[in-house]
This record gives structure tokens, sequence and C-alpha cells, in this order.
């Protein structure tokens, strides 16, 4: 007998808890509690269902084959092209372009970009609050081209220094690559303010949005970036995707970033006709499994509701903000006025890796060390921080849980 | 006397003592006591050539050779680090290279603490291992050219 669907009309976190598999198992013994959503997120159900359909069912290559397969395969992944068009209100499907993820979203455009419009004595404009990923492209290129990589600075509460990024502005700016939402303190930038700054002295602007996907609504053209890079593996997808959207004048400029497969039209010994957008970016055969379950991803967040999501999660960040501030000696690092669920934290004498060693023993999942933002750190005179960042499924009690198993292991530590 | 335990017999003595703990808590508290105990390294070895590079947590080593021993001394700025590292001291520290060089360390693994190094592995632990090993072999090198 299969039961008759029961449709929520509310937010119900047990439901919801139901769809993710991984949350029945147990870590040492005990229920995980799963706090490292910014590294990654869990995955629904649905998600893990179209990988194995798409294996079980419809395995084939894509956008060559005349056969069945082949068409299905190809309709279900430009399906999803068509889905990211309309979770980030992209003006046309062209300009989605599939990557692995974040990391090479920005790289692509370091690499063609970049490389093509950025001479010796330009200036690139990041923060003191990047990732990695956002640091090291800029760099290498900086490096090759003798350009100038500049720096935002922040406050200690982990805001970025407007006044500051004015001045560093000029017609020597040529980019500017901000992180939208920040994966180590959760502070929410300013990024339109940021954008219109970048345009006025003729610079373009990219936006780091890996943690800013999963938690706001994204607009692409209301916020008017002429790149946007995020990925999937954050959004309750799977991993080794993700997606740049860029304007489309733009990414018609740029030159190509990898050579064979889909990224060719036409091929002679002495000629090469390049494919268009998006397949122009798109070289070998792409990630289509993934591609195609990543869909499923952003329909299920849908289904939920952004809106509904960001509620529950904003009531952890308080409940949880409030009941660490009550902890002695524990000093929250990130106290910007606009965050997102995401507590970075120090505790006075006691390491974090021992911290994340012990909480582990008791089944809970957070995140220790420099969270891939070293220079941030540095700038905090901090030597890491431990990091508990709530996705949909996470509850007060599992709030509880962290709290009581903090209290033990600073027992045990100091 | 403990000069004349071998690596195996101290080895042993461990797992003994963890076998009494029934719970994984209690091996951390013995283990974090074991490091606060550890006596601190002096501030002159603190530096950037005594550190096992490690991701999350900083370790120091030095070592020094005495009538065919090698001693050691470390520290690091995580306790539990610190408290494992307490126990390689205790099993290699007054060893000879040669039984330094030849020791699979076993006891890490019965009693458990294998995937917690390895967990750590990133940290330093595993290269802490090897970095003591290193200094037994350069020993046993300046023995037999001494020798010759
Ligand atoms: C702010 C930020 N940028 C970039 C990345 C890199 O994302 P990916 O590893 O999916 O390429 C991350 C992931 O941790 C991130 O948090």
């Amino acid at each position: 007998m299969i039961e008759p669907a029961i449709i929520e009309t509310s937010f119900d976190v047990y439901a919801i808890r139901q769809q993710f598999p991984v949350l029945n198992r147990e870590v040492k013994g005990k229920p995980l509690v799963y706090f490292d959503n910014a590294a990654t997120t869990q995955k629904p159900q649905v998600v893990i269902d179209a990988l194995v359909n798409y294996y079980t069912g419809y395995n084939a290559n894509i956008h060559r084959g005349i056969h069945t397969l082949a068409e299905e395969a190809t309709a279900a992944f430009e399906a999803t092209r068509d889905a990211i068009k309309e979770f980030v209100n992209a003006e046309s499907r062209e300009q989605i372009i599939f990557t692995k993820g974040t990391t090479e979203g920005i790289n692509l455009v370091a690499q063609t970009w970049g490389r093509q419009n950025i001479q010796a004595g330009d200036e690139i404009i990041i923060s003191n609050m990047e990732h990695h990923s956002n640091i090291v492209p800029w760099y290498i290129l900086c490096q090759e081209k003798g350009a100038v990589l500049k720096v935002i600075p922040i406050s200690d509460e982990g805001e970025l220094d407007m006044e500051a990024f004015e001045k560093l502005l000029s017609p020597k700016t040529k980019l500017v690559s901000v992180v939208h939402v920040s994966n180590a303190l959760g502070t929410i930038n300013p990024v339109k303010t940021i954008i219109e700054k970048a345009h006025q002295v003729g610079a373009l602007a990219l936006v780091d949005g890996a943690q800013s996907t999963v938690h706001l609504d994204i607009d692409v053209q209301a916020l008017g970036c002429d790149f946007f890079v995020f990925s999937s593996h954050k959004l309750y997808g799977p991993t080794g995707m993700g997606a740049l959207y860029g304007k489309k004048d733009i990414l018609e400029a740029m030159p190509v970033y990898q050579g064979g497969g889909e990224m060719i039209k036409e091929v002679y010994f002495d000629n090469i006709i390049y494919n268009d957008l998006p397949y122009k970016y798109e070289a070998g055969t792409p990630n289509i499994a993934d591609a195609i379950a990543f869909k499923s991803a952003l329909d299920f967040t849908k289904g939920i509701g952004k809106e509904n999501i960001r509620q529950h999660e904003n009531e952890l960040l308080a409940y949880a903000t409030a009941q660490l501030e009550a902890i002695p000696g524990l000093r929250i690092i990130g106290q910007a006025k606009q965050k997102i669920s995401v507590i970075s934290f120090v505790i006075d004498n006691v390491h974090p890796q021992d911290i994340g060693i012990l909480l582990d023993n008791r089944g809970i999942a957070v995140r220790t060390g420099n969270h891939c933002a070293q220079p941030l750190m540095d700038r905090l005179c901090i030597r890491g921080t431990t990091r508990a960042s709530f996705a949909m499924y996470n509850t007060k009690e599992e709030v509880d849980v962290l709290i009581a198993g903090l209290q033990k292991a600073i027992k045990l530590l100091a | 006397m403990r000069e004349n335990q071998s690596i195996e017999a101290i080895e042993q003595e461990i797992v003994e003592e963890f076998s009494l703990f029934d719970s994984w808590d209690d091996k951390y508290e013995y283990i974090i006591d074991l490091g606060k105990k550890l006596a601190p390294l002096e501030d002159v070895h603190k530096k950037d050539e005594n550190k096992v590079r490690g991701c999350q947590s900083t370790v120091w080593l030095v070592a020094d050779y005495q009538e065919g021993k090698v001693m050691y001394k470390a520290d690091s700025d995580a306790i539990i680090v610190k408290g494992l590292i307490s126990m390689l001291i205790r099993v290699l520290s007054g060893q000879t290279p040669d039984a330094i060089i030849n020791t699979r360390l076993d006891f890490i693994n019965e009693i458990g603490m294998m995937g917690h190094l390895a967990q750590t592995r990133s940290n330093g632990l595993l290269a802490m291992v090897k970095q003591m090993k290193n200094y037994a072999l350069a020993y046993k090198v300046k023995d037999a050219s001494l020798n010759n």
C-alpha cells in the first residue's frame, strides 16, 4: 500500500530530515550531528535517486548520439542548465557554463578573460576574507602578467572596509573579485554596491557565490555582476559540479579555455571554428550524471522554499549564538551585522583541533582550522577557528548537543 | 629499570593501560592528561627548523644523542597531539638508532588510535614518527662514519 503523499504547507524540519539518509547514521556510537554544511551539504534521497536513475536507466554520452538514450541524457543535462538559469535569474541559458565548481569557474575566468585583458600595471582587487580559490588564480595571473593584486581590508568585526575599497579603485582597476558570503565568518558582503563602484571605474566584477547561493536569493541581473560562480555540492547537490554565469557579450569575446569535444564546431589542421555559447567553454565529456542530479537538488530546495529555509537557519543561528556567547572564554569570530548561518569561534587557551577531535568523539561534525582563508586568519591574529555551519535539516536539539559537547570538551581541556 | 626496556615491552605496557578504559571518553581524558604532563619544550627550541610541518597544529621536535641512545623532546600547541607525542617519546626515547629505525609501532593500532592518527595526519603526527626515525638514521650514519 502506498500512502497518499502528505503535502507539507509549513516548514517541518523532522519531515525534511527523513529525506536525508545519512542523517540516520551514527558516529562513534552517537547519532550524527552534522554541522559542517559550509564545507559541503548532505544530499537528499531525490538527488541520490537522480544519480542512480541516470546510470541504471539512460547512461549515454550527450549532444552527439541520435539514439534514444543519448537524447534522454542530453535533455536531462540541458534541463539543468535551464534550472540554473532560473535559479540565478540569468538573461539566457547560453550564459550558464557548467564547471566542476566555484574554483574552476574562477580559474576559467582568470585563464580566459584574464589572460586576454590583463596587462602589466593593471590592478585586480580582492578582499582580505577571500577563500584561497579566489586568491590563488588571481595571484597566478598577476605574476604572469606583471599586474598588481590589491586587497580590501576588513574590520575586526569581519566587515569589508568600504571606504578603503573606494580608495583602492582607479582607472587601473580591471577586475574586482569578491566573495558574496564569507565561508569562515558568515559575513554577507554588499556586493551590489561593490559591483556598481567597480563599474564606475570601468572594471568588471566577479562574485564568488559558493556560500551565498544556498542561503540567499540570487538575481544576477539585479546584482549587475559580470561573472557569478558557485558549486552544486554546497546546495544539496553532487560534488564536482557547478556553474559560471557571465554577461553574454563578455563570454562571447573571451578566448576559449580548454580544447576538445563539444567546444568546437569545425576542425581543420589549419583552422578551427569554435562552438557557440555555452558549449564554447565545455570541453570534453562533462560530468553528466552529477549535472542531471544537480537539478533535483535545485528543485528540492525550491519545493521547500528558500524563504522558509532561511527563516529556520536564522533561528538556529540566533539560538546557537546566544548559547555560545554564554560559555566563558568563548569568543565568536565574525560579528557582522549581516550574517548567514555560520558561526566561527575560538576558546581561550584551547586549540581548535582539540575541540574538533573531542566533538567528533560525540558524533558532532564541525570544521576546525583556517577554512582555506589563511590571510583572513592572519588578519584576525588567530591560528584558526572552530566552525559550526547550519543547513535546512539541523535542529535546536542538535545545537543543544553541540553546546553540551563543547562544555564537556572545555572541561577536559582546561 | 626503564632504560633497559625494549620498545616492544613499553608498547605492551601502553596497550595494557589502554585496555582498562571502557570508553573513548576515558581514553581521551588519559591522553589529554599525558599532554598536560609532558614537560614543555624550552622556547629556544621552538624555532622554525624544529617544526614538523602540519596544517592545523604545530609540533616541535628536537633530538639528542647520548651513549648510543636517542633522546627526544617535543611539544605541540594542541593538547591531544601533545598527549600522543608523549606516548611516542615514552616508547622511542632512550632507544638505540637501530631499534627506532626498525620498529613498526604496532601499539598505535592496538590501542585503537590508528583512525585518530590518520585523521590528524595532516597535522604532523605521522610526519612526527617519520622525523623521529630520521633523527635515528642520522645518528646511526654518524656513528658508522666515526667507527670507520
Ligand atoms: C567562499 C568559497 N569560495 C570558494 C570555494 C571553493 O568551492 P569548490 O571547492 O566547490 O570549488 C568555497 C568552498 O569551500 C568557498 O567557501
